[in-house]
């Protein structure tokens, strides 16, 4: 486990180290530029709160493994890391900044090609609509916020020394704050998934404990420093001047703009503030740092009148980049999951099968899909999603993304057996001791489908079942599917651990 | 650490706020003994009133002088308004200019000593009273580019009118000269001098041109 979970390890460290030269320009990437925050300073507080941010509040979301948690074997984790890190090298290597989530997206459609499983559409949709709703949005915002602090800075009569002081506080504390939310939302995308076979363990001193995932998440935050360090002065050249020449209060602006984007159209948090106070909702949108601070920069020269001083051809460059990312991201791991599978022997996906099941049948039904279509179906084992969605669309016609969801996870064959031995590994961070016991009351028991596990809980406790799909009740669904996760993985057993391509049955 | 690196921050830029203010109050207080060393002279010549007159500017352009290098120092040393450093700079650097001329005009009236006719004293007294009333609305401009640009345009719009004003007395004095019964070297004399006090405040005028382009690159 040592030597090869540090091997694994380091493509999480090499998308760590991606992650700080292409975010930290977002962060800091208009300070350093006007030259109102030198790029030390930037880098030292951009490391300090980035590490802060991942083991103060980042370990909690170590089980929201974000997209990369699709991935079943660390081999595949570790192809598909790479190959995301890779592709955001290459395109930072341009001084063009770029999404990293949508790279490790991109790399995840790579390994669903290559391993014949079921994109989400949806998924796609959302990466291309964030390409054009962010900017706009970023854009409109940053051109507000400067009209009015411009507005009311008018009629404070303070010394341009002072004034000079203030925003370079202003833009640290931003600053500041974007990396620790940069480190508590993105370590755990980064390096979470390597969680597992990381080769570290609890420390404990005196009364000091550090777990092993603080750990993991501190070497982590170490390769972003070391991005920053490194890697992200380009970067922050492109967004602070490549665009266009920004003041240090408009640039100020640009960082604040991008944060308020970031808070009110993808924070869960707050949405549920507002529904559970009777406040009107902000609808949620996929939005991306990198594209928000692209947007308020071109808002805030278009709100100026400064059109001409925009570079346009930087932003076509930047926009092609955006395109780009995801679809190099996915070649690169399609051809780089086959080396590793064919010259270097390791699995890189574990094969999962679908059976049409007379219960998994019934369930379908009961969710509404016509009986009579599908029946000639029943009983049949289908070796990989694609296969399974497309003979069932030959019978039954187009499927939408979340009808296509909904059959490959009712019909996934797996084998989870409770096995009394294995409940001490769950986390008693993430389980209630009440929970810990109702799945002890289990022991022994056996399953052929992730669902039948939740139904089984759920006859033990209601509090297994899902509450019905509101605003409110989002995050609780939420943190129960994350739970369901954890049980199902921990207690899955796999027949084959050596082959690539042999079925599970 | 950020938090005293803010407040230290807040210090050194409080601190060179003060150099600022106290550099502009330096030319200002040179404008008004300039003032009245040339009132002195033109009722008395150059007694020891009028020495002790031109050696207090000798000591504030010195002082304006250590000002205006500690003012650049620091600018550089703390990296302070980068995007407006070289306009504050050039700025700073133009209004020592001021100073040094009222320096020179108070030591030169002291070797040459200059004799005006009685009848062109009333005008003298004018143009010195434009000139430094010019200088005065520059000092007053760049203390508002500093803390409230938007003003800024009005003081600039008082130095131009002050210095048409300088030049409109300037060339009548010149035409009362070369029109009397004085000796054309007397003539030549005095003109030269009526052209350095007039050049105070072309001077403050070139200032006005300049800070009004800064007043633009500030408004963001």
């Amino acid at each position: 486990m040592g030597t090869s979970g540090v091997i694994f390890l380091s493509s999480g460290l090499f998308l760590g180290w991606s992650l700080g030269a292409n975010d930290a320009a977002n962060i800091f990437g208009t300070a350093v530029s006007t030259r109102m925050v030198k790029f030390v300073t930037a880098g030292i507080v951009c490391s300090i709160f980035i590490t802060l941010g991942a083991v103060i509040s980042g370990v909690g979301a170590a089980y929201t493994l974000g997209s990369l948690g699709a991935i079943n074997a660390i081999g595949g984790a570790f192809v598909t890391t790479f190959a995301a890190a890779f592709t955001v090298y290459s395109i930072i290597r341009f001084g063009l900044p770029v999404s990293v989530s949508q790279a490790v997206v991109g790399a995840i459609i790579g390994w669903n090609l290559f391993t014949d499983s079921v994109t989400d559409v949806n998924s796609i949709v959302r990466i291309a609509s964030t390409w054009v709703a962010c900017p706009l949005l970023s854009g409109t915002f940053a051109a507000i916020l400067y009209v009015v602090f411009k507005y009311l800075l008018s009629f404070v009569k303070v010394h341009l020394l002072y004034r000079d002081a203030c925003t370079r506080i202003a833009m640290i504390l931003t600053g500041a704050f974007g990396a620790y939310s940069l480190g508590a939302n993105n370590m755990a995308n980064v390096v979470g998934v390597f969680v597992p076979v990381a080769p570290f363990s609890d420390i404990s001193l005196g009364g000091f404990h550090i777990s092993a995932v603080q750990q993991l998440f501190f070497v982590g935050s170490l390769a972003t420093a070391v991005g920053v360090f490194t890697y992200s002065y380009k970067v922050m050249g492109t967004v602070g001047k490549g665009l266009m020449p920004l003041s240090p209060f408009a640039a100020w602006v640009v960082v604040l703009a991008q944060s308020l984007v970031l808070f009110i159209f993808a924070s869960e948090g707050l949405e549920y503030f507002l529904a559970s106070h009777n406040l009107p909702v902000i609808p949620l949108v996929p939005v991306s740092a990198t594209q928000a601070v692209v947007g308020a920069v071109i808002g805030i020269g278009l709100c100026k009148g400064a059109a001409k001083s925009i570079k346009w051809s930087v932003v076509v460059r930047i926009m092609c980049g955006w395109v780009i990312t995801p679809v190099i991201a996915a070649l690169i791991c399609f051809f780089a999951l086959f080396f590793m599978q064919n010259v270097f022997s390791q699995r890189v996906y574990v094969p999962k099968t679908y059976l049409m099941s007379d219960k998994v049948f019934d369930r379908v039904v009961e969710e509404g899909f016509s009986a009579g279509k599908l029946s000639t179906l029943k009983g049949e084992r289908f070796g990989s999603g694609v296969e399974f969605i497309h003979a069932v669309e030959s019978r039954v016609g187009k499927l939408t993304s979340e009808q296509q969801q909904l059959l490959l996870n009712t019909a996934e064959n797996v084998r989870i057996v409770i096995d009394p031995d294995r409940i001490e590994n769950l986390d008693t961070d993430l389980f209630s001791s009440d929970e810990l016991a109702q799945i002890k009351e289990l022991s022994g028991q056996r399953f052929n489908y992730r669902w039948e596990l939740q139904k089984a809980l759920v006859k033990v406790s209601p509090d297994w079942q899902y509450r019905p799909a509101t605003i409110l009740n989002k995050q609780y669904n939420k943190m129960l599917s994350q739970k369901l996760t954890v049980i199902e993985n921990n207690f899955v057993v796999r027949s084959d651990r050596k082959k690539t391509n042999c079925p599970v049955d | 650490m950020n938090l005293s690196k803010g407040l230290s921050m807040f210090s050194s830029s409080r601190a060179l706020e003060n150099k600022i203010d106290e550099f502009l109050d330096r030319i200002s207080e040179a404008g008004l003994i300039y003032k009245k060393a040339i009132h002195v002279f033109l009722e008395h010549g150059v007694t020891e009133d009028f020495v002790t007159h031109a050696e207090q500017i000798g000591h504030i352009e010195s002082r304006a002088d250590e000002l205006r290098r500690e003012i650049e120092t620091g600018l550089y040393e703390q990296n302070l308004i980068p995007d407006l450093r070289a306009d504050v700079l050039s700025l700073v650097e133009d209004l020592d200019e001021i100073l040094n001329a009222y320096d020179a005009s108070g030591y030169r009236f002291t070797i040459e000593q200059p004799v005006f006719p009685s009848t062109l004293q009333p005008d003298v007294i004018a143009i010195v009273e434009s000139v430094t009333n010019s200088v005065e609305q520059i000092t007053i401009a760049a203390r508002t580019f500093f803390r409230d640009f938007n003003s800024c345009r009005d003081y600039i719009h008082k130095v131009r009118f002050y210095e048409s004003e300088a030049d409109r007395i300037g060339t009548k004095i010149k035409r009362a000269i070369y029109s009397s019964d004085l000796p054309l070297a007397n003539k030549m004399h005095i003109t030269s001098f009526v052209e350095m006090i007039d050049n105070l405040a072309d001077m403050a005028e070139d200032i006005t041109d300049k800070l009004a382009i800064y007043v633009i690159k500030r408004d963001n």
